[in-house]
Formats: structure tokens, C-alpha cells, sequence
């Protein structure tokens, strides 16, 4: 009879409706979705450090995600950054300050975020053959005669005392003006006394040389040997290879390496803009993953697979040195002055301490250098601090990409910190070269701490 | 013997060269001279090289140089492997997916890898060659009016003289800018690097065009011009018929210094505006500063200069074809 019809019918669409929202119903992990936008191209600078993503192209992790992506060299960092801006890259390989400043709007303003951390430490400054003879008078000596590590910019001082007395202007060379160079080598200089000058943005003076005993400026960082080599600048803090390659063409002599300065810093960052990730969900969590899978490749097994990176990455379309160069940092060996290998085994970390993790504290060091020295002109509150580092990296992303390759097992929990405990904020860091303390939850008060640099209420 | 000499002619219908001094001549001439001068050439080089020390290296000699002429062809053999090993992950990836999701559209999508020294040389010419061609449509038909109307002429020569030596290194910025703003296609054909070294090697080899197509166009026979007048040719006429066979010889002139132009400006204009083609990959290897970086620049020293010479030759042929005095050899 009719009625008996209807209700089969019915009790067949209630049971298939009860079906589909049970399948439906969230499950531990949700199932992660195909990616939005499959052809992507992200940028890089020829650093060592763009590793990941040479990593996760040629060992087909995007592939994996479904993601189709091309991969190009930027000439400086402000046409990377002005190509993610205008949409020309869809990602790339940036400085840790990178989208810190752009969200702050120091230089062009634009909503940059970051959900991955590409590597700790990997720089190092180097100065001219002519410059290291006079510093090296005044480097206390080991037994073996070998200068004692680490080397403080203490030696330096009296170098660059002698060149203002004859009139001549200290030049030395870092990489943009919001890089984690251009800070490292403030930190080093300032330590031993050395004033490296401050930004006024706010009186429209952006060369970064006010009251300045050593005047800092930018060059990339592929023609930094041969800056040096002019004589146009004494010395540089860069990412490697371009340190060792400096040794090696008798350029110039390494000093010191980030890693002495502070031992195990954030170094750089995956960028992409804020209306990607918003636009683009599933490609942005899976881009991560990719990434994350290369940083892990890369420190597997106690660097095992580090030869076989460093040949990646010096086919012309990467880095392109020569794979010697690259091997000596990337296999935990550093040379300084010519002959002097030592051992610095976390020369570059990708992975290990939690390296890809994107902390809040991290974001808000780098805060506190732009305040000491003046890029940020006036003094912001505490809160101002972590509001800006809690916009720009996103450990969300991060938590969600990890999830996600633990649930199907191609990492393991114990390798990411305790996302049910994790604030974003590392313990209070002790390791830097002047000794001083950092304590992410207290901005304001670690800028006072300094000798050289702007302190509370000073405005240039 | 003349006999045997006459006698294999007829046979084979070839004619073989008499062993006489004046084939003896020619032979020196064409072959063993510029021989010579190859071979000194390369010893030259050999022995400089080996006393130059820079910092990336000693200066290449003729065996580096090989010696990367075949490691880039390996690349590009390698490169192509990986490209076919693209396509197949890619069609496998393909069919899972549609076999996961029906609704699914499978698209083929271009391979990522970066393009190889074959195919920045493939770039290079379609650039030259699309810039010269643009060059050609503008500064043909102008150098024709300017020819035939003195007047067109003194209006239009300071303009001319004035941008004829401007450097292509300065246009580029122009371009770039122009470029920017006025091609905002979200799904562009072709690329913007693309578009300003095309422009900028326009804008740098038209000049030598319109001035010798005017000069060869005032220069033609008065008698000539007579014929027409006579003959009350309308001006279309008198330019098909009249003007260009006897300015040919003028306008090709023309147009071969205008390609050899182009093909130095090009290489420039690809540096900066990093168009894949043999500039952008001398400006890479630069930048990368590998020990085997300056052989490599030397190799596509080389190849540019090959090329330019053929697309010189290239150009002496057509004028051959096209031009009624056969009798042209230089």
C-alpha cells in the first residue's frame, strides 16, 4: 500500500542520513583535505640554509601532498619579500625578522605570517686577512697557540678605535636591515664595546649609522666575498656557505659563528601572507608537513643524510658552491683562520631542540633588538610584544601539521614538544656571549639590561 | 690528365677539382689559414690562462671549457630523465585520485625543474628573434617614409639621433616599470622578463634599420625615380616596385647590423630583467662562484658568439635570396 512505500522510503533516507553523520562525526585526527592550489612556487636566497625546501622538492615530499612547486632563486631580500607580497611567490625562505617587520610595517607594510622555523643558527662573521692580523694581537692564545674561542669583539675594538682616530670609515657588511645578521653583529659589537649605530625611522634616517663607531650596510649575500675582496667592507656577518668560501679564497678569516654569539638562535623562517594561509587552508598545513619531513631527513640519524644534502644543494640551481664549501658546516665541522678546523657540530640544525618550532619568544628577541636599536622608535608595553609575535608566527599551523604526520605515522610524538603544554615561549636562555639572560615574558626589562642601546624612554 | 679528368665528369656528372695552384690557393685560403689562426688562437689562450689566478679559481683554458660544455650537456640529459620521471609519478598520482574522489579533474601540469643550458639557448633566440622581428615591422615601413620625404626626414632625425645611443641598461627600467603597470593579466601567456628583454631589444636595434633604409631609399637612381614619374606610378606602386629592389641591398645592411645588435643587447637585457636565456645563466653562474663557474661563463662566451655568427650568416643568405644583384658576397 502506498503508505507502507512512504515509509520505507523514509525510514531508507533516515537511515542514510544517520549513516552519513555518523561518518562524519570528528574523529581523534579530521582527515586532512586536498590542497586548495596545487601549483605553487616559492622563493629562496643561495643560502645553505634554503635546505628544507631543496629537500622536500627533490625527495618528493610536496609531491607527496599533492603539491606541484618550482622553486626559484631571488636576487636580494627585498625582491623575495616584495614577490611574496605581490603574489608573484606564494612562499618563501625568509629571515627571521622578515615578517616581523613587514607586519610591524618597517619597510613595506604587509600581513606576513610564519607557521614553520627552517633552521637554529648557520651564520658566522667574517672579517678581511688585513683586519684579522691586527685583531690577533689581541686575542688571548691557547697553549697550542691557537686563538681561544669564542672570539669577542673586545679584539676588534682597538682595530676600529685606530681607523676613526685616522679619520677612515669602519664599513662593515650584513644582509637587510631586519636580519638576524645585521642583529647578531650588533650583539657581537655592542658586547665588546663597539657602538654599531641607530635607526631613526621616525626622522625619516633608515642607514641604521647614527652615533655609529662601526657603520653597518647591506649587501647580498652571494657578493659578499667579492665586497670584501674590494675593500669596500672590512668584514660581514652572513649565512654560510659564504664564510667558509671566504677561507677558501683566502678572502678573509671567520671569527665567530652565531652559534658562540647565541647558541642555538632562531635563524630562519617559511613566510607566506596572511591571506594565503586564510585563503588556502589545506595547502598551508601541508606545505608545513612537507617541510617538516625534509627539516627531519635532514637531521636523521645524527646527520647521516647531510653529504648527500650538501650535494643537492650545490647543483648550480640551488646554492651552486662547490661541495666542499658547503660540506664544512653542514657536516659539523667550521674552518676559522686557514688550518684552524674545530668542531661545531650544531653549526646548522634543522630539526633537533625543537628547531622548527615557531616561538613566540624568538619572534619578541627580535623585537627587542628593533627597539634597542631604535627601528622601533618609542617604547611599547609588554603586551605589545607578544600581541605582534602571537600574529606573526602561528604555531597553530605548526601543531596542526605535526598532528597530522603523527597520526599517520610518519613522525613520532616525543620528536615535537608537548602541544598540551607548550606556550610558545622557550625557558629563559643563558647562552649568549655576553652572558646576559633572556626571558621572553619580559621584553622591556631584558632591553634594559644592555649597555650599548636605546633603554626605556630614550627617543632618538 | 685532362682526358681522365673530362672522362669522370661524364661518368658521375661530378666535376673534380684540378689539382692546380689555384686550387691549391683557394684551399689555404679557406681552410688551412683560418686553421691556423684557430689553433694559435687556442694556444694563446691555453698559456694565459695558466697564469692567471683568480680568487674562483685559475682562469679557464680550452680543456675546462670542454670539459663544461660537456658536463652542461649531461645536465641536460639528466634533466630530461628527471622531466619523464615527473610525468609518470604524475600520472600515477593522477589515476589514485581519481580512483579516491570521482569528481576529481586530472590536469597535467608543466615540469618544475629548472630549464637547462639547451633550452636557455632555445629562450635566447625566440627572444632575439620575436625582438628583431618587432623591430623590423617598425622600422622598415618608418625608414621607407623617411626615405622618400626629406621633410619627414629633418623632423625625424634628432629624434632618431638622440635615441640611437642610448644603452639598453637604461631602457630596462623603463620597460620594467611599463611592463608592471600595463600587463596585469592574472594568468599571463607569456612573462613579464620575457616581455621587457623582447621591448628593450626593439628599442635598441630599430635605429640602425631606419637610418640605413632611409639612406638607401634617398640614395636610389635618379633615373630610376624618373621611370616612375613617367610611368605615373601611384606611390604604392612606386615603393613595391621601384624603391625597395633598389634599396634592398641598403636595408639588409640594415638588418644584419640590427640582428647583431640585438643579439648583445639581448644578452644584457637578460641579465637584469632574468629572462631564462644565456644572459641570465652567465649572471647565475656569477653569482654562484663555484670553481667551475668562470669555465662555465666561457662556455656560453662561446656558444653567444656562435650563435651570433650564424644568425649573421643566416641573414647574408636571405639577403641573397631576396636581393636582385646576385653578385653579393660580403
Amino acid at each position: 500500500m502506498q503508505w507502507k512505500k512512504s515509509l520505507k522510503q523514509l525510514a531508507g533516507a533516515l537511515a542514510l542520513f544517520a549513516g552519513t553523520a555518523l561518518s562524519t562525526a570528528p574523529v581523534a585526527a579530521e582527515e586532512l583535505g586536498y590542497p586548495e592550489k596545487e601549483e605553487l612556487t616559492f622563493g629562496f636566497i643561495k643560502l645553505t640554509d634554503m635546505a628544507p625546501i631543496a629537500i622536500a622538492y627533490e625527495k618528493g615530499f610536496f609531491e607527496d601532498e599533492g603539491l606541484y612547486v618550482t622553486i626559484e632563486a631571488q636576487a636580494n631580500w627585498k625582491v623575495l619579500l616584495d614577490g611574496v607580497i605581490d603574489g608573484r611567490l606564494d612562499g618563501a625562505h625568509m629571515l627571521a625578522g622578515q615578517p616581523i617587520a613587514a607586519t610591524m610595517g618597517f619597510g613595506t607594510k604587509a600581513d606576513i605570517i610564519t607557521p614553520f622555523s627552517m633552521d637554529l643558527n648557520g651564520n658566522g662573521i667574517t672579517v678581511s686577512n688585513d683586519i684579522w692580523e691586527q685583531m690577533k694581537a689581541n686575542i688571548p692564545k691557547q697553549p697550542d697557540g691557537k686563538p681561544v674561542h669564542p672570539i669577542k669583539a673586545d679584539a676588534l675594538k682597538p682595530v676600529v678605535e685606530k681607523y676613526k682616530a685616522d679619520g677612515k670609515p669602519f664599513n662593515m657588511g650584513m644582509v637587510f636591515p631586519v636580519s638576524t645578521h645585521n642583529y647578531e653583529l650588533r650583539y657581537w659589537l655592542a658586547a665588546g664595546g663597539i657602538h654599531p649605530g641607530y635607526y631613526a625611522p621616525h626622522k625619516g634616517d633608515i642607514s641604521g649609522q647614527l652615533e655609529a663607531d662601526a657603520l653597518l650596510s647591506v649587501t647580498p649575500p652571494p657578493q659578499m666575498p667579492a665586497t670584501l675582496e674590494a675593500g669596500t667592507i672590512y668584514g660581514y656577518c652572513v649565512g654560510e656557505p659564504w664564510n667558509q668560501q671566504a677561507v677558501f679564497k683566502d678572502i678573509g678569516v671567520p671569527v665567530v659563528t652565531d652559534y658562540e654569539i647565541w647558541k642555538d638562535n632562531p635563524e630562519k623562517v617559511f613566510g607566506i601572507t596572511r591571506e594565503f594561509a586564510e585563503k588556502y587552508p589545506n595547502t598551508t598545513v601541508r606545505l608545513t608537513r612537507a617541510l617538516i619531513r625534509a627539516a627531519m631527513w635532514l637531521d636523521e640519524n645524527n646527520n647521516a643524510n647531510r653529504p648527500e644534502a650538501v650535494k643537492i644543494l650545490s647543483q648550480s640551481n640551488y646554492v651552486g658552491a662547490d661541495y666542499e664549501v658547503i660540506a664544512n658546516s653542514m657536516t659539523g665541522t667550521f674552518e676559522y683562520e686557514k688550518g684552524d678546523k674545530r668542531e661545531v657540530p650544531d653549526f646548522n640544525v634543522f630539526f633537533r631542540y625543537n628547531a622548527t618550532y615557531p616561538y613566540y619568544s624568538d619572534a619578541i628577541w627580535y623585537l627587542t633588538q628593533m627597539r634597542r636599536w631604535g627601528q622601533i622608535p618609542e617604547d611599547k608595553s609588554d603586551d605589545w610584544y607578544k600581541d605582534l609575535a602571537s600574529k606573526v608566527y602561528r604555531p597553530d599551523i605548526y601543531e596542526a601539521a605535526a598532528k597530522s604526520l603523527i597520526a599517520e605515522k610518519l613522525a613520532k610524538p616525543e620528536q615535537f614538544p608537548d602541544f598540551a603544554t607548550e606556550d610558545g615561549f622557550r625557558d629563559p636562555q643563558t647562552h649568549f656571549i655576553d652572558g646576559i639572560v633572556y626571558n621572553g615574558h619580559e621584553p622591556n626589562a631584558y632591553i634594559e639590561k644592555f649597555p650599548i642601546g636605546l633603554k626605556s624612554g630614550q627617543k632618538l | 690528365m685532362t682526358a681522365t679528368t673530362l672522362a669522370t665528369e661524364k661518368l658521375t656528372g661530378i666535376r673534380l677539382p684540378r689539382l692546380d695552384s689555384r686550387f691549391l690557393g683557394s684551399a689555404i685560403k679557406y681552410v688551412a689559414l683560418p686553421l691556423a689562426g684557430i689553433l694559435v688562437f687556442l694556444l694563446l689562450w691555453s698559456v694565459t690562462a695558466q697564469r692567471i689566478d683568480t680568487s674562483l679559481g685559475k682562469f679557464p683554458g680550452p680543456a675546462a671549457v670542454a670539459e663544461q660544455f660537456d658536463a652542461l650537456y649531461q645536465e641536460h640529459q639528466r634533466s630530461r630523465e628527471k622531466e619523464r620521471a615527473f610525468y609518470e609519478r604524475q600520472e600515477v598520482r593522477n589515476a589514485e585520485r581519481v580512483a579516491k574522489d570521482p569528481d576529481y579533474v586530472p590536469k597535467i601540469r608543466a615540469y618544475t625543474g629548472k630549464e637547462t643550458f639547451i633550452d636557455q639557448i632555445v629562450t635566447s633566440l625566440v627572444t632575439v628573434l620575436s625582438g628583431f622581428l618587432l623591430a623590423v615591422v617598425i622600422a622598415i615601413p618608418l625608414g621607407i617614409a623617411v626615405g622618400l620625404s626629406p621633410a619627414l626626414n629633418s623632423a625625424v632625425n634628432p629624434i632618431i639621433q638622440v635615441f640611437k645611443p642610448v644603452s639598453p641598461l637604461a631602457w630596462l627600467p623603463l620597460v620594467t616599470m611599463v611592463v608592471s603597470a600595463l600587463y596585469t593579466t592574472p594568468d599571463p601567456v607569456v612573462a613579464k622578463s620575457f616581455l621587457n628583454s623582447l621591448i628593450t631589444v626593439t628599442l635598441c636595434c630599430l635605429w640602425p634599420m631606419v637610418i640605413n633604409t632611409a639612406v638607401g631609399v634617398a640614395g636610389i637612381d635618379r633615373d630610376l625615380v624618373n621611370v616612375s614619374k613617367v610611368l605615373r606610378l601611384p606611390a604604392l606602386k612606386h615603393v613595391q616596385k621601384i624603391v625597395l629592389p633598389a634599396a634592398v641591398p641598403m636595408i639588409f645592411t640594415g638588418m644584419r647590423l640590427s640582428l647583431g645588435v640585438a643579439w648583445m643587447v639581448l644578452i644584457a637585457a637578460e641579465m637584469l630583467a632574468q629572462n631564462p636565456g644565456l644572459g641570465k645563466f652567465v649572471w647565475d653562474e656569477f653569482q654562484n662562484g663555484s670553481s667551475d663557474s668562470l669555465a662555465r661563463i666561457m662556455a656560453a662566451v662561446l656558444v653567444i658568439g656562435a650563435i651570433g655568427f650564424l644568425l649573421d650568416r643566416g641573414m647574408l643568405a636571405l639577403q641573397k635570396l631576396v636581393s636582385w644583384d646576385k653578385g653579393i658576397s660580403q
